[in-house]
């Protein structure tokens, strides 16, 4: 594995000057610090997440909010995290940068391998070193999420300065750049401008330019565009998919509007109550979905064929409470095609059609009795 | 017409520089015409603080025993002869003792606050910043210190450093200055830490975590610049209880030792001649208040013009 040849190397260069003044104290942390010093260097997937658990403790119990997960990336590849809210989109998103609130919340089992290396095993200093530099996050709400007593050029630059060493009068140049990539017009004017001088839209490109200040690889999109009216969505989905491909950016989007996720996803992973129930390339996904929660979802978008003056189509019912999750299927109450075993016991992901497509539902498993 | 047409420009392009927070608060200010008065007399003493000496008639310990012998050993009268507001019963010229004073109740207010601030602010912030069981433990001591009686530790502290070096340091002003600033520091930390608490849910600092900005660098450069306003009332409405402490202690005899004078001193030592010659105690007092009200009216202007709810109003 890259990871154990890394390591192994006896007197491997050590990286004393690191513009974010962040004192390496882990094995994981010199290997981070390595990768940050020389880029040519990767692993074999940008991100693999296995067995990840997030659980929160509450005064009411213990919320599985994030159950058993497993996903990889690669580079440079877009993948949609898909699902109704409350099903563990944005927190699988937050795990992977280590900032869901804790307490609360807490990481309870599970390994992130971001380029080769395990970020859990990074101190929390350490974990600063990544975050803005190699991973970017675009929040939900540009309303809320750029601080109001800053200028934007301050807070585009703050990043490069600090993860990329840039002198003031560098980053604002860096920060310029960025500005009119993202699409806003007189950018050197702009920067000495406060959020409320600017429209959601605007703002949004602005969180854009911030999570692509350094670079980074990979890409954490939690409704980015949930907070923004219909027309601009497209603008603001069309800005993050021209500058990931531009700048090579691997990207997870967290959405629960499948028309997103059709037009902007290579792969997709469908989550409920925590849980991934089906995984796959985006054709998969949409021709033949292979999980009763799945088809629902696709079921529940408005149609422009569809008879005027019809009900829209919902899934019946509500998640389930994710303080202590039963041993059953955790769809089979709203599920029409649960039999007694779904009841019983939860089915495991399973192969299905097409390259990397899994699902996790007895009656679509080979032999199952939904056809 | 070229001139007309500039006319119109210029606002405008002032306007849109001048959009910020601080210009909004700045346009809000100086229509409050209290506040505006208020603002200009602190000002005038922060003016009087630097170059008060330079002002005065006379050095303000300077006895005019001539003119004394002249009315009869008795304290003169204000408005007649070379003293504008009279002399005391020693003959020193009492509009210079005055602006001496000056010196030290806006020494008093810079002191106190900077006191204030270097242990309210940390303080605040920290018990915020990390909660849970560093909060419980900073706000039970800033309890027990709000418990504590303020006049009894000021004197205490007083009559206890006072043979040290710091006791004797600006002519024993310091420690009383001191000693004020550590038992008002309270209000400024409960201050601090509910702006805090309620900023540091806000989703701006996820964001500046997301870019991997350090936690001192949260509380520093995002944090605090959105409890500023806050801050600044408080500060500013800080003042005249820290000018009043020093004028309250000073009446007891603690703090400026002759022949310097603060304002509370001149009332002190003016009261005795209280029936005879009330302008010792009237031109202390009336300056006492002036100042007080004046930071009042500046502070009260300075929350309404800080306020974020009434942005975009008025």
């Amino acid at each position: 594995m890259t990871v154990s040849d890394d390591r192994g190397q006896a007197g491997s260069p050590t990286v004393t000057e690191l513009p974010n003044a962040v004192h390496i104290e882990t094995e994981e942390g010199r290997l981070l610090a390595e990768r940050l010093a020389d880029d040519s260097r990767h692993a074999r997937r940008l991100l693999e997440v296995r067995n990840l658990s997030t659980h929160f403790f509450t005064r009411d119990g213990v919320v599985h909010a994030v159950d058993d997960v497993s996903f990889d990336l690669d580079y440079g590849e877009t993948l949609g995290l898909v699902g109704e809210s409350g099903c563990g989109k944005t927190v699988t998103a937050l795990s992977v940068t280590r900032l869901v609130a804790n307490p609360p919340g807490r990481i309870v089992s599970g390994e992130i391998i971001f380029d080769g290396i395990d970020i859990l095993k990074l101190s929390a200093e350490e974990m600063r070193l990544l975050r803005g530099r190699k991973i970017g996050f675009i929040f939900q709400d540009p309303m809320t999420s750029l601080n109001p007593t800053l200028p934007i050029g301050f807070q585009i630059a703050e990043s490069a300065r600090l993860h990329l060493g840039l002198s003031r009068r560098a980053a604002d140049d860096r920060a310029v750049e960025l500005l009119s990539k993202v699409g806003i017009p007189r950018s050197r004017e702009r920067m000495g401008d406060y959020p409320h001088q600017f429209s959601g839209g605007m703002r949004q490109r602005v969180m854009i330019a911030i999570a692509l200040a350094c670079d980074p690889m990979l890409l954490l999109a939690d409704e980015p565009t949930t907070a923004l009216d219909v027309t601009i969505q497209a603008q603001i989905l069309d800005l993050i998919r021209s500058l990931s491909e531009e700048f090579g950016t691997a990207v997870i989007l967290i959405t629960h509007d499948l028309g997103i996720a059709a037009g902007m996803c290579n792969r997709i992973n469908v989550m409920y109550a925590g849980r991934i129930v089906e995984t796959g390339k985006v054709d998969d996904i949409f021709e033949q979905p292979k999980m009763p929660y799945a088809w629902g979802l696709l079921d529940s978008l408005p149609r422009l064929d569809e008879v005027k003056g019809s009900r829209l189509r919902t899934i019946e019912g509500l998640p389930p409470d994710l303080i202590n999750p039963g041993p059953e299927c955790r769809f089979s109450p709203r599920c029409k095609y649960a039999h007694d075993r779904c009841r019983v016991e939860e089915p495991d992901l399973s192969a299905r059609d097409g390259e990397g497509h899994l699902a996790r539902c007895f009656g679509t498993e080979p032999g199952g009795w939904i056809q | 017409m070229a001139n007309r047409t500039e006319a119109l420009e210029q606002p405008a392009a002032a306007g849109a520089r001048a959009a910020s927070l601080w210009g909004d608060a700045w346009r809000r200010l100086i229509r409050n015409r209290l506040a505006v008065v208020g603002g200009v007399i602190v000002l005038g003493l922060f003016i009087l603080l630097f170059f008060g000496p330079l002002i005065a008639p006379y050095p303000y310990q300077e006895q005019h025993l001539v003119e004394l012998v002249a009315n009869g050993n008795r304290p003169i009268g204000p408005f007649q002869g070379e003293f504008l507001l009279g002399t005391d019963d020693l003959g020193r010229d009492l509009f210079s003792r005055l602006l001496d004073g000056a010196q030290i109740s806006m020494t008093v207010a810079l002191v106190v606050q900077a006191v204030v601030l270097l242990i309210g602010l940390p303080i605040g912030a920290a018990a915020a910043w990390y909660g849970g069981r560093v909060d419980s433990y900073l706000m039970r001591f800033t309890d027990v210190m709000y418990a504590f009686p303020d006049l009894l530790f000021i004197i205490l502290l007083s009559v206890t450093f006072r043979d040290t070096a710091i006791g004797g340091a600006l002519n024993g002003v310091l420690l009383v200055f001191i000693a004020i600033g550590i038992v008002s520091w309270v209000g400024m930390a409960r201050l601090v830490r509910g702006q805090l608490l309620s900023l540091k849910e806000t989703e701006f600092v996820e964001a500046a975590r997301a870019i991997g900005v350090s936690d001192f660098r949260i509380i520093t450069r995002h944090l605090l610049p959105n409890a500023l306003g806050p801050m600044i009332v408080a500060v500013t409405l800080g003042i005249p209880g820290a000018i009043l402490a020093e004028a309250t202690l000073a009446y007891l005899g603690i703090g400026a030792q002759a022949p310097r004078a603060s304002w509370g001193k001149l009332v002190a030592d003016g009261q005795q001649y209280l029936r005879a010659e009330p302008h010792l105690v009237i031109f202390p007092a009336l300056v006492i208040a002036l100042a007080l009200l004046s930071f009042t009216f500046l502070g009260d202007g300075l929350r309404d013009a800080l306020d974020p709810k009434l942005k975009g109003k008025q």
